[in-house]
């Protein structure tokens, strides 16, 4: 069984689709607990790798899965290839860890349609793990194609307003950066053929880790990847789509696409661009880095001005993202570690923020700050996990935030990056800023609008779903090693990979000259 | 053999009082109880903490290290939860588990009948907690853990009146200027971290810095960045200049929280912190010479705004800036157990000062209360005349009047003219920071004294329906304040200077946490100007009897006095009054240019620029489209995976034909 644990855990949900579509659509209640059933039996089939300690000793690929897939002729051969290491091992488990709670969000959120919501949930699962776990970077781009559908419908479908608007936004954005990618990857594929690989091994990006790509090359490889996964993060300026998807997608869908869909750039970046192209990298490291910071400033005063509460948490991503970037092109093993805990952090802290602003907003149907004030007299138990989401939102130490962009910044703080860091650790204050500001219109005041005078604390069910983000908020913020010992070997073999093939480049680049001389 | 393993037991009660009283206090609901459980959790760490002391005290090994668990380990950093024990923290946990139990004891009393009572608690005990593990902590992590939380707490408390707009401005202010502090503290900690690394010593554990401070080159830029950095953190704790702006509005908070948080323990974390890393300090003469000067300056500038204030805890919440400035002033001229010493008798009246304020306060509410007015409860210039009708509050916070005020004999006394001396003969000082210090004790004399004349002595002016039900608090709320009052009174005994034939035990006590850095960077008073001890001494005293004279010339002798001094300098009088008008300032420079900025980037940037141009390439993107009809179907998922395959196809073709 466990020779197939991930193919078993990636198409548990899409199995679990098929049953959901023979449920005629009027059962509500069973299609809603049904599906809450899945997602929470994927989550315990997912559960063993949390507990395996291969993980602290090898940073390698585990659980391999390889089988042959398409081949076409003698050229074209791509396989179907899955795999789990340090890197992804936390991103698969937050998947199948955070959608059981978005599905229990939609009981009174998701009224019309709940079987089409409910098909596209599980199929986004589905080719989110299994873009999460792909080691071939053709299977790798099917499923992160695939992701795009359903979340494209989410949003158009059981969003707000300007549903449609922001739908073919979130589409537009995604597809030109996708396309760019598929050419880089056809390229890369090429390349390697070229250099003598055999067709055989297909996409294999164990195999196109070990091509040494000539600089030219891969400037525009690089690009070409780093543009796509900047998208997904998002990094500024390709944020746009971000706020509008968030406001308009239902709580469900803005878990998700917070929680996981994001970290699929800022995974991408780890797992693809960086080090395929390790010279382009280093080449755009400052470039980069200093989008990150922009990132981080200019998302938190964005932030801090908006009028929807939803749009705000929206724009805070943009800051936390940017964090998590800084720490990743930091290349050290603290930026590195940092940025991965700093992408659960976010999931964990932005996914909680996502599901309470859904709280008020199922209850007075409005996240306008203005609408709201003096809520915490009306709902003490609402106002303690905010505080706390918040709080772990803003990176107080002892929650899991900290932990996070500490680590990432005393990475960054290393050489090159130190000046970049120095403005970006200025983004705590900003952080503080929007956080408390927003908090204290909403929550804090006199309780004078009526509509506010009668809302009902949480429910039991509000309360369950919150509960193991707010254990997890408290768990990363004083024990983290539980993650970095699983995490840290994998780290450790990826950095000392892309650092190597930065100093061969060097080499190479001084040999040519005195070969000449000879 | 001496055990100190259970060290965690005091920060580890008050988190277990946070936790029960957060979580049940609502069910609960029974004030006795809930009181109970979050004064006798800090009570308990206070025995704890009393064993550990006198273990301390007993002991020849001075420096003790407990490790609990690993915090982060990721590389060359390792990060435990970690307790250091030493005559610096080990007289710290005293200090804030001592007052703090007393201050525990007086919220009973005090807070009896509100809404939130649990809550407060609950917030009160965390606050402890969080203090606790600043001091105790082994490293500039727990003590970043500590440094945060409490903060958190600050906010909690000051914003506990959550529905008044001012509290919950106060609590968001605070926690943001906070934030810029320790936006300096975290760059401090990295630059550190880097420096050491790049000798191959990787860490942010208090003791190995002190051990391997020396590899870096004394006086060098470095150092001097990094203590700077610290330093900008310890002005946001500490409310100094430039971020003290918060600690004034702080006293929207209920006033035991105001003498916890805001005088006694919270705001001298700034001041522990550098004698924390003393060594490190010591090698920066130039961050040490800007310490002494902001010190000095903050020590006059708040005294001066406290001269022409009217609500009773404004006075003594300048009062508190302005001596945290002179505890400042100690550290920069390198008088580090004379800070700390100040750090401590300060704590007793300054607690005990603000419990007396808050007995009045309460009385005066509930005066007001009886006869349905809404005066304001905290103006003094409703008061006057209060002796009588409370004596315990007011013989105790005359005592501690005195004690401030720097009158020989009391405890103040001696820590402050401890100070002003090191200020003047340290091989770090000079005779400029002495007479800065030497004019704001007198000003402190001055406005401490009119606090108390328009308080305590002459007419009553309350109004006249509410006079007769202002009566002395409960023996809940005077007992801490008898006590405190004790301490105000002897607790200076411990420091007495050898000038004066006292033994100066304190400094004894302490000196192995700093002699080693004094002697290494040749910091001491200077033999050649012992002369001048004496004449110093009787300098201070001089001055404070003429601010005391004043005072009473002003507020007693001839109370119309003031208004006709107003009235002559009215632009004066308006700058200190309005606080020199720093807060509109700030809020002109940062708050309205920060939203301004942030509103321009949404409304300027985000919208028309960025989605301009994607909202254009989805014009062009449908006008095509639209000529392309035939092939459309309305299914965006046709469209990608022709799109997909399409690529796919021609380039594969392209590329293997």
């Amino acid at each position: 069984m466990s020779e197939h644990l991930l193919s078993l855990m990636t198409f548990f949900p899409l199995l679990g689709m098929i049953v959901i579509l023979f449920i005629p659509r009027e059962n509500d209640g069973v299609l809603k607990g049904l599906t809450f059933v899945i997602t929470l039996i994927t989550f315990f089939i997912s559960l063993p790798l949390a507990f395996d300690d291969v993980f602290k000793t090898s940073g390698g690929m585990h659980y391999t899965e390889f089988v042959k897939w398409i081949s076409i002729g003698d050229y074209f051969q791509m396989n179907y290839n899955l795999g789990v290491d340090g890197i992804s091992l936390w991103l698969v488990l937050l998947t199948t860890f955070i959608m059981p709670i978005a599905v229990l969000s939609t009981w009174q959120a998701v009224e019309k349609n709940t079987k089409g919501f409910m098909t596209l949930l599980l199929l986004l699962e589905t080719a989110m793990l299994g873009a999460f776990l792909a080691l071939d970077l053709f299977l790798f781009y099917v499923f992160w194609e695939l992701m795009l559908i359903p979340m494209y419908f989410l949003i158009g479908i059981w969003g707000g307003k300007r549903r449609i608007y922001s739908a073919i936004k979130f589409f537009i954005y995604t597809a030109v950066g996708s396309l760019l990618m598929l050419v880089a990857i056809i390229f890369v594929y090429y390349y390697a053929l070229k250099s003598g690989q055999p067709f055989e091994q297909g996409f294999s990006i164990s195999h196109f880790y070990q091509l040494n790509i000539p600089a030219a090359y891969q400037t525009w490889l690089f690009l070409a990847f780093a543009f796509s996964f900047a998208i997904k993060v998002p990094m500024f300026p390709v944020h746009t789509w971000l706020p509008d998807a968030h406001t308009d997608a239902p709580t469900a869908g803005s878990v998700i696409l917070a929680a996981i869909m994001l970290k699929m750039g800022t995974y991408g970046y780890v797992r693809f661009a960086m080090p395929l192209f390790p010279d382009a990298l280093h080449q755009f490291t400052p470039f980069l880095a200093t989008l990150a910071v922009i990132g981080i400033i200019y998302g938190a005063l964005v932030a801090m001005v908006q009028e929807d509460v939803k749009r705000l948490v929206a724009y805070s991503s943009v800051s936390h993202l940017g964090f998590v970037m800084l720490g990743v092109f930091a290349l050290n093993i603290q930026g590195m570690s940092g940025g991965m805990i700093q992408m659960i952090n976010h999931g964990i802290s932005t996914g909680a923020l996502f599901l309470i602003v859904g709280f008020i907003y199922e209850r007075r149907h409005t996240r306008l700050i203005t609408d709201f004030g003096g809520l915490a007299k009306q709902m003490p138990v609402f106002t303690t996990i905010f505080m706390i989401a918040m709080l772990s939102s803003i990176g107080l130490p002892g929650t899991n935030g900290f932990v996070g962009e500490f680590l990432i910044m005393v990475g960054a703080f290393e050489g090159e990056l130190r000046w970049f860091t120095i403005v970006a650790a200025s983004g705590v204050i900003f952080a503080a800023v929007y956080m408390l500001w927003m908090f204290q219109r909403v929550m804090f005041g006199e309780l004078k609008n009526p509509a506010n005078q009668k809302l009902k604390d949480l429910s039991v069910r509000e309360v369950v779903l919150m509960l193991p983000l707010l254990l997890f908020i408290f768990w990363i913020g004083v024990y983290p090693n539980t993650f970095f010992e699983k995490m840290n070997p994998a780290l450790d073999q990826l950095i000392n990979q892309i650092k190597g093939k930065q100093q061969v480049a060097v080499v190479e680049t001084i040999n040519p000259v005195q070969h000449k001389i000879d | 053999m001496h055990d100190y393993s259970l060290i965690w037991l005091i920060p580890f009660f008050p988190l277990v009082g946070f936790i029960v009283n957060g979580l049940l206090g609502k069910k609960i609901g029974n004030e006795k109880v809930i009181g109970a459980i979050g004064t006798l959790a800090i009570a308990a760490s206070f025995v704890v903490s009393c064993k550990m002391f006198f273990q301390l005290l007993g002991d020849v090994e001075k420096t003790h290290e407990v490790i609990l668990f690993s915090w982060m380990s990721v590389g060359q950093l390792q990060i435990d939860w970690g307790f250091l024990l030493d005559p610096l923290s080990a007289l710290m946990i005293m200090v804030v588990t001592g007052v703090g139990s007393l201050i525990h004891l007086y919220s009973n009393g005090y807070m009896h009948g509100e809404e939130g009572f649990y809550r407060y608690f609950a917030y009160l005990n965390l606050f402890c907690f969080s203090m606790l593990m600043l001091v105790l902590g082994n490293n500039a992590l727990v003590m970043f853990v500590g440094w945060e939380g409490v903060g958190l707490c600050s906010y909690l408390l000051i914003g506990y009146y959550f529905e008044k707009k001012s509290a919950g401005d106060a609590a968001k202010k605070a926690f943001v200027v906070n934030r810029v502090g320790d936006f300096g503290f975290l760059i401090g900690l990295f630059t550190l971290f880097w420096a050491l690394g790049e000798h191959g010593v990787w860490t942010f554990q208090f003791t190995k810095i002190a051990e391997n401070a020396h590899l870096l080159p004394a006086g060098g830029v470095v150092v001097t960045v990094a203590t700077l950095c610290f330093f900008l953190g310890a002005t946001g704790k500490s409310a100094q200049i430039p971020l003290y702006t918060w600690l004034p509005d702080a006293m929207e908070g209920p006033t035991p929280v105001s003498a916890l948080i805001h005088a006694a323990t919270m705001v001298t974390a700034g001041v522990y912190m550098i004698g924390r890393m003393n060594g490190l300090f010591s090698m920066a003469p130039d961050t040490m010479m800007v310490i002494a000067i902001v010190g000095a300056a903050t020590a006059i500038f708040a005294a001066s705004i406290g001269l022409a204030q009217n609500d009773i805890k404004r006075v003594l919440a300048y009062s508190t800036v302005s001596q945290l400035g002179y505890m400042f002033l100690a550290m920069g001229v390198g008088a580090f157990s004379a800070g700390i010493f100040h750090l401590m008798t300060h704590a007793f009246f300054k607690a005990c000062l603000f419990l007396g304020s808050g007995s009045v306060i309460h009385a005066m509410h509930h005066a007001y209360h009886k006869a349905h007015l809404h005066d304001d409860p905290q103006d003094m210039r409703n008061m006057g005349g209060l002796a009588k009708k409370m004596p315990i509050t007011f013989i105790t916070f005359f005592i501690s009047t005195l004690a401030i005020s720097g009158i020989p004999g009391l405890s103040g006394f001696f820590s402050k003219d401890e100070i002003l001396w090191w200020a003047f003969s340290s091989t770090r000082g000079g005779w400029i920071l002495w007479l800065i210090g030497f004019i704001a004790a007198g000003m402190t004399a001055f406005y401490m004294f009119r606090l108390v004349f328009m308080t305590f002595f002459g007419k009553q002016k309350t109004d006249a329906r509410a006079k007769d039900h202002v009566h002395e608090s409960p023996l809940v709320i005077t007992i801490p304040l008898m006590v405190l009052g004790l301490l105000a009174l002897v607790g200076g005994w411990v420091g007495i200077p050898a000038a004066l034939g006292g033994a100066n035990r304190f400094e004894h006590f302490l000196a192995p946490v700093f002699e080693h850095a004094q002697e290494t960077y040749g910091i001491h008073s200077q033999h050649s100007l012992h002369a001048f001890e004496f004449p110093l001494m009787g300098c201070s005293i001089g001055i404070a009897l003429v601010g005391i004279f004043l005072a009473w010339i002003m507020y007693v002798k001839n109370p119309e006095l003031p208004g006709r001094l107003v009235a002559r300098f009215r632009w004066l009088h308006t700058a200190i009054f309005n606080k020199w008008f720093v807060d509109e300032l700030y809020d002109g420079l940062f708050v309205n240019a920060t939203k301004r900025l942030g509103r321009y980037f949404w409304k300027g940037f985000d919208v028309p620029v960025i989605d301009g141009i994607v909202n254009g390439v989805g014009w062009l993107v449908q006008g095509s489209s639209r000529v392309l009809r035939f092939i459309q179907n309305g299914q965006i998922h046709s469209y990608a995976m022709t799109m997909v395959l399409g690529m796919v196809v021609i380039v594969a073709v392209y590329v293997f034909k």
